[in-house]
């Protein structure tokens, strides 16, 4: 058994194979490079070569380097970067064969794959949505390293490789010949080797690069061309108003994309192994290898997830038309799940429907969908009135009125038209799901299935287990959320969740440097330069300050009904002196006509002058402070949460985070913030913020104690 | 210091539209240079030989306005095989730069007689010619803050809460006192007539000032960086003014510096060299001064660049009794204007390069001839010339009658 089968034809076509053992994918892992020496030196030495097909054994092409090698690069250190130079070497030796050399990409061929691909002279791929070429590495904080900086830029020109190396995304073969990513695209998996063979057959002489011939210049200019000056020029802006200067690995691939144009091919290929060196080591990277990659894998292969078999459920129904309503209608929709849609009379329940044909008439505009998928889609949401109409769903989900009484009414009228093995959830934001579930006949069948708005772009449902919601209902949910293709985050039962607590922790943070007398933009700017997708002002009208004083007034009432004190944003008493204050004087919120800012009719929308009477202090927060009070107050929630036992793991911690709340996603999300800013560290910049800003900032050395625990565990 | 540092004469070229439509875009960007240095041989019957260096500014020097041009123009407007030149770069600094440092070889004592000035052919050689990592080198564009200045422009008006209407008023300002000094004839003593071989003239007088401007007119000009700054240039401005909500975007090409073709020279030397010479000055130069400010607003300059030269000096802006601000951008002067508390009589009194156009490196000698004329004509003792200069650095010259 070899890695690389080496076969030979009659015409002197060799046809390399890449079958690495052990493994269902071919990587760049410990064995690539030795292996490809060797082949290249038998190559090398091939009397009678006419040409090269690399092709693949496995169902993809060819996966890339290998995460965990990376994760665990601690320095940026010369035996790195000899690595590197290592690995692309073999590919500049393979450009370099006096023969052609054909790619024959039979299945996806992303990052390393693709680079291996960019140094053969031809690239022919089937025609298969899954045979994908691109460069990803960005989205891993990372550069392509093995050339693909270089060679792209070379390929397409610099103002089209761009945004393929900026944005990484995977490109499908038919897209990827109109880009010029790759040169042919067959029909049919077999007919890849013969459509290689055959270019051989006829380019004999086609064996030099373009970038290795006499003269060669840039597609679409050379660097020195005015258009694509002013390309470059605008590029740094464009791509700064895009990640705010927090990613290090877009910034350093323009720097390499555009540097390359000026140098020979070969210190270009230096300065981007220097690059990626460089970046291995960057939280950033570390942050977005360990949450995007390996914390998503966990997520998706369930590892929160019950053992048990797979529920797939049949039919779904969701009470209640409005805008959560007829969002969930339209998710279940677009995953093939049949819904009744149900409210208390049937032009409600037709409206709640019309929103999905407004949705689905968006995505044809944006060429994501066609007319028949629309019919499809929309036959499968079924608008009703009546409780009958709903009888034999596996999965119903209240998403009514948030009003305890009324849930209390519907909950148990419904629940009765669950199929025998269904399960009923609660789209609830704020009430405790093991207090709902009291008003359930089988409360172990009740689960909080908590959706975020717009439900059509937020992707991820935190799923709340009550004190009495069976295992059995928990791995249904699991599996429901991940049919409908959500990102699951479970949580147990806490006043707010997990993601209502932190969220509002934010929105609180940007009041109380209101009160501190931080200028409005600046407060929205600092949100901004932290990497929050909205500032906590212009959020907040979003959401509402009517809605915030509610939640507080309805947990205030439940502590009441129950005789506690839950203790519900207890640290959020700038959120009572100001949204009680700008609700008096008629601004609740953009629903209701204006908020924190002046709503234009021309959709414009500019800070409200009137804020200025809530500035107590003297205005002098660095915005240095500003951007840690934003981040350090959601972390420590978060870690609260975590402490707690309201949120389970560290995995969803961080990704329920970015995904539900938008916490800033290159640090990987709030507990990796505070891994990759150091325990300690963190642990004495939260004690500096609660000296200079108050107790809200103070960390129990418990919850601290815990997260290092868990580091030795996993050592 | 040493000795005084005497103006002995400043002159300069018409200017003109730095584009293919414009009076100068035939004449290449040596001949600007050869007219100004045979006419101020020919003016003084120059002993050219006793001329230690002649320093030029131009912010693009490169393809026919490389290869340190000045030296080459000396070769062809005939002067001393002894004299050398030196092309000088601080952007759009670049003329005063060589007058200050000039000024400052002459009052050292190590240079008896020094020329400065300037030359931009900005239609031939377009700016931003010559490149350079502050706009492309993306790790440096970033890691600095690069934004084109007319984003500072726009930025400073905002902060200041200065409306289209307030920047397009000075606008028309400079326009109306450009087109009346012109038509004066005040202009006339320092602007030389650029001729072609025959003694034709090709150009005689500015002729890029639009004396009927008015603020219809300038109201209906678009914004030139609006563009820019939705690109993405605003955003990278507003991460180091937080406080800022939005930029107000009011620069247009009505109410910015004109982009012309230009030339300038300045004859500077000690009290010795000038009666050696048969020389009679016509200013001194009291003091200069050179700093820099957030390079990210970039136009800041000019007001810490004014107070180092009074300072220096040992004056206040009391003591002065003209400013010549460049006129980059119509928020640039007035923001100078309030830094150092200027009344409006003593601003740019024959209007600026809004209305004259700035041809960047040529501009610096431009405004000190401009000021000489006036100091002279209305028997005024002092003049204070500065500009904003890009990376946010800051120039300034303070010269006297004598």
């Amino acid at each position: 058994m070899t890695d690389f089968i080496y076969e030979m034809d009659a015409g002197g076509i060799v046809t390399v194979t890449m079958d690495m053992q052990g493994q269902s994918a071919n990587t760049m892992n410990k064995r690539f490079e030795p292996g490809m020496r060797e082949i290249l030196s038998r190559l090398e030495a091939e009397e009678k070569l006419t040409g090269v097909v690399f092709a693949s054994a496995k169902k993809t092409f060819f996966a890339g380097g290998d995460l965990n090698d990376i994760l665990a690069t601690e320095t940026a250190g010369q035996e790195t970067f000899d690595f590197i130079e290592d690995n692309k070497a073999v590919y500049r030796r393979l450009e370099k064969l006096a023969v052609p050399v054909v790619a024959a990409i039979n299945g996806a061929a992303l990052g390393g794959g693709y680079e291996l691909c960019l140094a053969c002279n031809h690239r022919v791929a089937v025609d298969d949505p899954k045979a994908v070429v691109g460069l990803p590495e960005v989205t891993l904080g990372l550069l392509p390293g093995a050339g693909g900086v270089v060679r792209l830029t070379a390929l397409l020109g610099l103002e089209k490789a761009l945004p393929h190396l900026l944005e990484g995304k995977p490109v499908k073969p038919q897209a990827a010949l109109a880009a010029g990513m790759v040169d042919a695209v067959v029909a049919r998996r077999e007919d890849l080797l013969p459509a290689a063979r055959a270019w051989i057959l006829e380019n004999p002489s086609a064996s030099v690069q373009p970038w290795d011939r006499k003269g060669f210049r840039h597609p679409g200019g050379h660097v020195t061309d005015p258009r694509v000056r002013q390309v470059i020029v605008a590029s740094s802006a464009m791509l700064f108003s895009k990640t705010r200067g927090l990613l290090p690995a877009p910034e350093k691939i323009l720097d390499i994309a555009v540097n390359s144009m000026r140098t020979s091919f070969d210190a270009a290929l230096r300065q981007e192994s220097r690059g990626i060196v460089s970046l291995m080591v960057t939280p950033q990277c570390k942050a977005a290898i360990s949450t995007f990659f390996f914390g998503m894998q966990a997520i998706k292969a369930g590892k929160v997830r019950p053992q048990g078999e797979h529920w797939k459920a049949g039919k779904a129904a969701v009470l209640g038309a409005g805008m959560m309503g007829s969002g969930i209608a339209w998710a279940h929709a677009r995953a093939g799940l049949p819904t009744a849609l149900k409210d208390t009379d049937q032009a409600r329940a037709d409206k709640g429907k019309a929103y999905s044909d407004t949705l689905a008439d968006k995505a044809i505009r944006r060429g994501r969908m066609d007319q028949d998928g629309k019919e499809r889609l929309l036959s499968l949401i079924d608008p009703v009135a009546e409780n009958a109409a709903i009888a034999g769903a596996d999965i119903i989900i209240e998403a009514v009125f948030e009003d305890i009484d009324l849930k209390e009414k519907v909950i148990p009228e419904t629940f009765a038209m669950l199929s025998e093995t269904g399960i009923y959830g609660s789209n609830t934001s704020t009430l405790p799901i093991s207090i709902l579930a009291e008003a359930c006949p089988d409360p172990s069948r009740f689960i909080g299935l908590h959706f975020f708005s717009p439900v059509d772009k937020m992707k991820v449902v935190e799923i709340i287990m009550g004190e009495k919601t069976s295992r059995e209902t928990l791995r249904k949910a699991y599996d429901y959320v991940q049919q409908i293709g959500y990102m699951p985050i479970v949580v147990n039962d806490s006043r707010g969740f997990f993601t209502s607590r932190v969220f509002g922790t934010f929105m609180d943070e940007g009041m109380a440097l209101l009160l501190d007398g931080m200028k409005p933009a600046a407060i929205e700017r600092a949100a901004w330069l932290a990497g929050m997708p909205v500032g906590p002002l212009a959020v907040h009208d979003e959401v509402s300050l009517v809605l915030s004083q509610k939640v507080r007034k309805t947990h205030a009432a439940l502590d009441a009904r129950l005789g506690v004190d839950s203790g519900f944003g207890a640290h959020n008493t700038a959120s009572v002196a100001v949204t009680e204050a700008m609700i008096e004087q008629g601004r609740g919120g953009r629903h209701y006509g204006g908020g924190f800012y002046d709503y234009a009719s021309d959709g414009s929308k500019t800070l409200w002058p009137g804020l200025a009477q809530f500035a107590r202090g003297n205005g002098v927060v660095p915005v240095k402070d500003a951007i840690d009070r934003i981040l350090y107050r959601q972390a420590i929630e978060t870690l609260r949460c975590l402490h707690e036992g309201v949120l389970n793991t560290e995995v969803e911690a961080n990704l329920g985070g970015i995904f539900a709340i938008g916490f800033p996603a290159h640090t990987g999300g709030a507990i990796e913030f505070i891994r990759r800013t150091g325990i300690d560290r963190f642990a004495a910049r939260a004690r500096e913020l609660a000296d200079l800003y108050g107790d809200r900032f103070a960390v129990d050395p418990a919850a601290l104690k815990s997260l290092r625990i868990e580091v030795t565990q996993a050592a | 210091m040493t000795e005084t540092a005497y103006i002995y004469d400043a002159i300069r070229t018409p200017r003109s539209k730095g584009k293919a439509d414009g009076s100068l875009h035939e004449v290449k960007p040596i001949r600007l240079v050869t007219t100004l240095l045979n006419e101020m041989q020919a003016r003084h019957d120059l002993d050219t030989s006793r001329v230690d260096d002649v320093m030029l500014g131009c912010v693009a020097p490169v393809m026919e306005q490389g290869s340190v041009l000045p030296k080459i123009a000396l070769q062809m407007a005939g002067w001393d095989v002894s004299v050398p030149g030196a092309q000088v770069n601080r952007f759009c600094a670049s003329g005063l730069d060589t007058f200050n440092t000039a000024a400052a070889k002459v009052a050292s004592g190590w240079e008896d007689v020094v020329c400065a000035g300037g030359y931009e052919s900005m239609s031939r050689i377009p700016m931003g010619a010559d490149g350079g990592p502050m706009a492309e080198d993306p790790e440096t564009a970033l890691k600095t803050g690069f934004v084109p200045q007319g984003i500072g422009a726009d930025l400073i008006a905002t902060m200041e809460g200065w409306s289209r209407d307030d920047v397009d008023a000075f606008a028309v300002s400079s326009q109306k006192k450009a087109a009346h000094a012109r038509d004066s004839g005040w202009f006339d003593r320092s602007v030389v007539p650029v001729r072609d071989d025959n003694g034709l003239a090709i150009l005689e007088r500015d002729d890029f000032i639009k004396p009927d401007t008015d603020m219809q007119k300038l109201g209906a000009l678009k914004a030139s960086f609006a563009a820019h700054g939705a690109m993405g240039f605003d955003a990278v401005a507003l991460a180091r003014y937080p406080e800022v909500e939005r930029i107000d975007h009011v620069h247009t090409p009505g109410n910015s510096s004109g982009i012309v073709d230009g030339a300038s020279l300045i004859l500077l030397g000690n009290e010795q060299a000038g009666k050696d010479l048969g020389l009679e000055p016509r200013g001194r130069v009291v003091s200069i001064a050179l700093t820099a400010t957030d390079p990210t607003i970039m136009l800041l300059g000019p007001g810490p660049a004014s107070r180092k030269a009074l300072a220096k000096a040992g004056l206040t802006i009391d003591d002065i009794d003209l400013v010549e601000i460049n006129e980059a951008f119509a928020s640039v002067a007035l923001r100078l204007q309030r830094d150092l508390d200027v009344p409006d009589e003593k601003l740019n009194v024959v209007g600026g390069a809004i209305a004259m156009g700035h041809p960047l490196g040529a501009t610096g000698g431009c405004l000190v001839s401009t000021m000489l004329d006036e100091l002279e004509r209305r028997r005024l003792k002092r003049a204070l010339i500065c500009m904003c200069v890009g990376g946010g650095m800051g120039i300034a010259s303070i010269i006297e009658r004598v």
